[in-house]
């Protein structure tokens, strides 16, 4: 089987990893440029969000590199993402690609779906012991790559050589590909965590703090986002991120641990409104909570749940005294627009953090 | 429980109880009416959406929302100073399945947090997933708000929902929803159209976009007006509409968009209609997958013609008409009556 999946962030070096060692050819298609949105866009629904076009782009690409196998995620809504992996198949079929799509349901909403598909996934090359283990190497190597990324944003705004540390993430990145066992991924994110903080650092600095929410995918991946996190830090700004792909994983597909989110966002959301809508509000008010400068909330363009949150945030704003910017994403949105109206609202944060040091 | 309101149960001056016209109303009017009516308040409904309604939406509303609920901010804008008590139900799940659209479920809270200065609101939750008879609790709730005499609200309840099923069999029978207002309320029809000898057409979409004539830059109309013998989803039986819903490998998310994609696969089923139009809002989330799933359907089972209308705040009559005229010429000259 000639198998590829989207891209997300990281992910793809331990999912890939999982796939292969199930005895699967894995496929990498060419990462997310603007030529695979443009492919997207041209076949996707005009009002489907950024991740829906992207995707589809990524599908085509990876077509043309020679897959016939596509795995996603699927979902039972109200969020449209649920219905995707369905839609993308009939996209893809009536464009006259004969490719097979496996769309993983939520295994505590379709619990023989999900077996099924797992099966389909495991059983042609591998036996279940051999997927067990494997799939113990993948969640932990998800788990290096969410740390070592989490680190590194943590670090930027202290660090004096900014270069030299994405440098040395990107080796910590490569020590977490080359690992193949348990001690081995271990002890390649506390290499890479060294070598990331032995960089000469500035510990006096006392950066602005942003909280980074939003939709999963946007937040995630840095080509919808145009690198958001990277350019904040490069401003000398401590990002911290709502939403890893680890944590969101382990409380929305097997348990539900949300609760602490979701009891902040009730006195102004009492409704769960699908996506990342309700912990957007949530996470606002935890990190006003936590004394953060301001909030930046990204959502593709279209995307209901982040609509119904941002239309909720002034209200929010005004009580927690919290300023919050809200970009909405979508193919026409450039990088230079983004720069812009970031520095604008970090040099507000900036003054108004100064203001009330001197009152 | 319910405030007290003065003169409350004496009939002396009844409380007013805004409901807006739009969205849910074209669905639910009549229940909310007898209901209404039944524990002794007054219902007042906002005017016919215009353009005034749609500017004040406009103006209230996060800018990425879409122009329905645009819309209906306006409404509620436009009855704020008008009624003591405002009915913006949180419509989660109407047939104990799916849920409605994201928007609908967290609307009363965007309002509460868009538009400044309003009276006190009912904003109960409706969601059909928690049993059988949860309408009813639904209900029965509102109604406690009203009075506290519990025969009386019961009675309302049996005369909301016997209103409710006499509406819902003018829909089927072809009537629009003002024509089965009249009809509920004075007892005698606006006349009977008749059936159009041309061609029929399935107009698809929800019914808020559908019916409201300022949405739709009345569109039914037009086409009525050219001949045409229009059917819409609320014209198909609930047990036909389920039975296609299981021909479907994953269905939708959404009642509203399941309805519309369940109405096109029985039209396209038994061989009916001669073209298919889509009516969509400008930036509808639930649609773009909608209406990508049933173009594909239509251009699938037999190449039925398929043409989408895209409606926002700015849409000119004349746009419409001119592209709803050429569509119905093409498929007037492919019968052979042009």
């Amino acid at each position: 089987m000639k198998i590829s999946f989207p891209y997300m962030g990281n992910s793809h070096i331990a999912i890939g990893y999982w796939l292969e060692e199930l005895g699967h050819e894995v496929i990498y298609p060419p990462v997310p440029s603007k030529k695979t949105l443009s492919l997207g866009v041209q076949h996707a629904p005009e009002f489907a969000c950024l991740p829906f076009k992207i995707l589809l782009g990524t599908y085509l690409e990876a077509i043309e590199a020679g897959a016939d196998t596509l795995a996603s995620s699927g979902g039972f809504g109200p969020c449209r993402a649920g219905y995707y992996g369905e839609l993308h198949k009939r996209i893809l079929h009536d464009l006259g690609h004969s490719v097979r799509l496996i769309i993983l349901e939520p295994p505590l909403m379709a619990p023989f779906n999900f077996c099924k598909n797992i099966y389909n996934l495991v059983r042609p090359q591998s036996s279940w012991l051999n997927c067990y283990r494997k799939f113990r190497i993948t969640w932990e190597k998800l788990r290096a790559l969410d740390t070592a990324e989490d680190r590194l944003h943590q670090l930027r705004p202290y660090v004096l050589d900014r270069r030299a540390l994405t440098q040395a993430y990107e080796k910590a990145l490569d020590y977490i590909r080359e690992a193949r066992t348990m001690p081995q991924v271990r002890e390649a994110v506390q290499a890479g965590l060294a070598g990331m903080e032995s960089l000469p650092s500035d510990k006096s600095r006392n950066p602005l703090k942003i909280g980074l929410i939003g939709e999963i995918y946007v937040v995630l991946e840095p080509f919808a986002n145009h690198d958001i996190e990277k350019i904040l830090g490069d401003m000398g700004v401590l990002v911290h991120r709502s939403i890893f792909i680890t944590n969101w994983t382990r409380d929305n597909a097997l348990v539900n641990r949300e609760r602490d989110i979701r009891s902040r966002a009730i006195p102004y959301l009492n409704q769960l409104v699908g996506g990342h809508g309700q912990n957007s509000v949530g996470e606002v008010v935890r990190y006003a909570e936590h004394g953060f400068d301001g909030v930046v909330q990204l959502a593709p363009f279209t995307c209901i749940p982040e609509i119904v949150a941002k239309s909720i945030m002034p209200a929010i704003s005004a009580d927690k005294g919290i300023p919050v910017l809200t970009l909405f994403l979508d193919e026409q949105t450039g990088r230079a627009g983004i720069e812009t109206r970031l520095e604008a609202f970090v040099d507000l944060l900036q003054q108004r953090r100064s203001q009330r040091e001197v009152s | 429980m319910g405030t007290t309101w003065p003169g409350q149960g004496k009939g002396v001056i009844a409380v007013r109880v805004g409901v807006p016209r739009t969205l849910s109303y074209f669905s639910f009017y009549p229940l909310w009416k007898a209901l209404f009516e039944g524990v002794g308040a007054e219902v007042v409904v906002s005017p016919p959406s215009n353009k005034e309604l749609m500017d004040a939406g406009v103006r209230e509303t996060v800018n990425d929302a879409c122009v329905p609920i645009k819309l209906y901010h306006g409404h509620v804008e436009a009855l704020k100073d008008k009624v003591d008590i405002l009915f913006l139900p949180r419509l989660v799940s109407l047939d104990g399945k799916v849920t409605l659209c994201p928007k609908f479920l967290g609307l009363p809270d965007m309002v509460r947090y868009s538009i400044a200065g309003l009276p006190e609101l009912i904003d109960l939750r409706l969601d059909l997933k928690k049993g059988r008879h949860e309408l009813y609790r639904f209900l029965y709730r509102v109604g406690r708000r009203f009075t506290g005499n519990r025969a009386r609200i019961a009675a309302a309840i049996r005369a909301a929902r016997y209103n409710i099923q006499r509406y819902r069999k003018l829909l089927l029978q072809g009537l629009t929803p003002e024509e089965a207002f009249s009809l509920l309320e004075n007892g005698h029809a606006a006349n009977r159209r008749e059936k159009g000898a041309g061609i029929k057409l399935a107009v698809l979409g929800y019914p808020y976009a559908l019916y409201d004539d300022y949405v739709s830059v009345r569109l039914l109309e037009k086409l009525r007006l050219q001949g045409v013998d229009v059917v819409t989803p609320d014209m198909v039986a609930e047990p036909a509409l389920r039975r296609m819903g299981k021909s479907l490998p994953k269905n939708l998310f959404w009642y509203y968009s399941n309805r519309v994609v369940w109405a096109c696969l029985y039209y396209l089923r038994d061989y009916s209609v001669d073209g298919i139009i889509h009516v969509t809002a400008f930036g509808c989330g639930p649609d773009a997958m909608t209406n990508k799933l049933i173009e594909l359907e239509a251009k699938h089972s037999r190449q039925v013609p398929f043409m989408t209308v895209t409606i926002d705040e700015h849409t000119g009559e004349a746009g419409v008409e001119t592209r709803v005229e050429a569509f119905v010429d093409l498929l007037k000259r492919k019968k052979g009556l042009l």
